[in-house]
């Protein structure tokens, strides 16, 4: 099986499972609305709160969605076969990542405006979250891969996994609300972006190394 | 000149003779060094300037600190030799390490926060270097999740070996981001972990600390790999034949 | 080498810190003993089931 051949199957299964796609993005919303209630709904309070909130709820719904990349398909002897195969196996985690995130984290982060304005984000600020989610959200569900392929089969695996999985990606959180923050502030978010592009190159080059060495350790 | 078989030690049933005499004299070490560290800290060494007697924390909390860290490097690299090598003894190895790494690491926030009260006037700061070592607690607690979730031992040590790996690649991108964002909310001032300038009394009390708490993990670690060995060799010959015996402090 | 307290009332004071100076030395030290004592239980089960 080809790469290609691997994303396109998984972007058919997330359609056809829509219900477990649009739960994450549920999730998200639901975390979201849940802070003002605890902490206060003073405009001025929430505008301060809004890019870090949004962006914890993400890491959270996206933490949540990531035990499925693999293991329906450890079930079913799929992946077994993706092992066998002569693509190689990087190759074929970055296809099944890729189908993920066009399921959950594009998903999360064309769902955050409405979330921003529930904070009383104005307009640049909303545009940086959008784009810091786009850039943020595939480290997670790289960074997250790694974690779904050690715990494959393993007992409690989505909580284990949001265990291993958050600690790692703190700089994506810092660097992500702190360029909204930046840009609420009305500061320059440069560095911030910068430093979020950087790691989202390194983590596509270098998780589907340890994601497929963390599969082949799972699986034989 | 004869080959060096760098591989001699790597057998288990060898290790573990080997650690069972390493094992007393470095816990000898440690109780020596931890008294004349703790004479100099607590008794000889005087006052502070500025935070007056509450900065003798450093003496635990330096080390400490520095044993976290260098005890996850320690533990990463057993791991990648045991994921290189497929050498059991290598994750063994690991595995002893990861207990005693966290501890240090809860010490040195535990002292941290001791540390911070009285200076700043809460018991958490959110604190580049605090804040740093809670992630690495994180990463510990991570890694011995992992192995003990997993029941089947060699697929344990190479998925926690990855985890290792993967951490400690991560880790200076952890500080380095934990540090901009330090910077950006609270300012350089805040910083529990600056000691005061150091008189040489303090400094000889702070290296003679850290070499004991070096001594104290070695032997914590070769004692604890020792029953890590006799655990998962249990099949083996020379395990049954060995008598209830082993040099534990 | 001499101590730098006056009497040993002072040196446990430790100049009105004591609570964290202790606390900090106190928790180092019980926390090593229970390691210590963890390696020792669990040569004993070992044992035990040998």
């Amino acid at each position: 099986m080809t790469a290609w051949a691997v994303f396109l199957r998984d972007l058919r299964l997330a359609q056809r499972r829509r219900a477990d796609t649009l739960a994450a993005a549920i999730f998200f919303v639901i975390v979201a609305s849940l802070f003002p209630l605890a902490l206060g709904a003073d405009p001025a309070w929430l505008r301060r709160l809004g890019p870090g909130v949004v962006w914890v709820a993400a890491l959270l719904a996206s933490m949540l969605s990531m035990p499925r990349l693999f293991a329906d398909d450890a079930v079913d002897g799929t992946l077994e076969q993706m092992l066998l195969s002569p693509t190689p196996l990087p190759l074929i985690v970055l296809a099944k990542v890729g189908a993920h995130w066009l399921a959950s984290g594009l998903l999360l982060s064309l769902a955050a405006p409405v979330l921003a304005l529930q904070y009383g984000l104005d307009g640049p600020a909303i545009g940086m979250l959008v784009l810091t989610l786009l850039l943020g959200t595939p480290v997670l569900s790289l960074v997250g891969a790694i974690g779904a392929a050690l715990t494959v089969g393993v007992r409690g695996a989505a909580v284990l996994l949001s265990l291993l999985v958050l600690p790692l990606v703190t700089p994506v959180l810092i660097f992500g609300a702190g360029a909204v923050e930046a840009v609420a502030g009305g500061m320059d978010s440069g560095g911030h972006f910068s430093l979020l592009g950087a790691i989202l190159v390194a983590a596509a080059f270098l998780a589907p190394w340890a994601a497929a060495a963390a599969l082949r350790i799972s699986l034989d | 000149m004869t080959r060096i078989n760098w591989f001699y030690y790597a057998a288990p049933a060898r290790f573990y003779g080997l650690a069972g005499k390493l094992v007393p004299w470095c816990a000898a070490a440690a109780v020596v060094l931890g008294l004349w560290g703790l004479w100099i800290g607590l008794v000889v060494a005087p006052t502070d300037f500025q935070q007056r007697d509450s900065y003798r924390i450093i003496f635990i909390h330096v080390p400490a600190s520095w044993m976290s860290m260098v005890l996850y490097v320690a533990m990463a690299f057993w791991s990648a030799i045991g994921l290189i090598f497929n050498a059991r003894l290598a994750a063994m190895l690991a595995q002893a390490i990861a207990p005693t790494g966290a501890l240090m690491t809860f010490l040195s926030l535990w002292t941290g926060a001791l540390w911070g009260k009285p200076t700043w006037g809460t018991w958490w700061v959110w604190d580049a270097r605090l804040t740093s070592e809670l992630l690495l607690l994180f990463l510990y607690i991570g890694y011995m999740s992992l192995r003990a979730a997993i029941d089947d031992e060699r697929r344990a040590d190479r998925a926690s070996a990855v985890l290792a790996i993967v951490g400690v690649v991560n880790v200076p991108i952890i500080y380095f981001s934990v540090q901009w964002w330090n910077t950006l909310h609270q300012g350089a001032s805040v910083s529990v972990s600056k000691a005061p300038t150091m008189a040489a009394i303090m400094l000889q009390g702070m290296l003679v600390m850290a070499l004991a708490m070096w001594a104290y993990a070695f032997a914590v670690v070769f004692a604890r790999v020792r029953l890590i060995i006799r655990e998962r060799e249990q099949g083996a010959a020379w395990v049954r034949e060995l008598r209830p015996a082993g040099a534990l402090p | 080498m001499t101590p730098y307290w006056a009497s040993v009332s002072d040196f446990l004071a430790m100049g009105g810190y004591g609570l964290y100076v202790w606390g900090s030395f106190g928790v180092t030290a019980l926390a090593l003993a229970m390691e210590l004592a963890a390696l020792r239980a669990r040569r004993r089960q070992l044992e035990d089931e040998a």
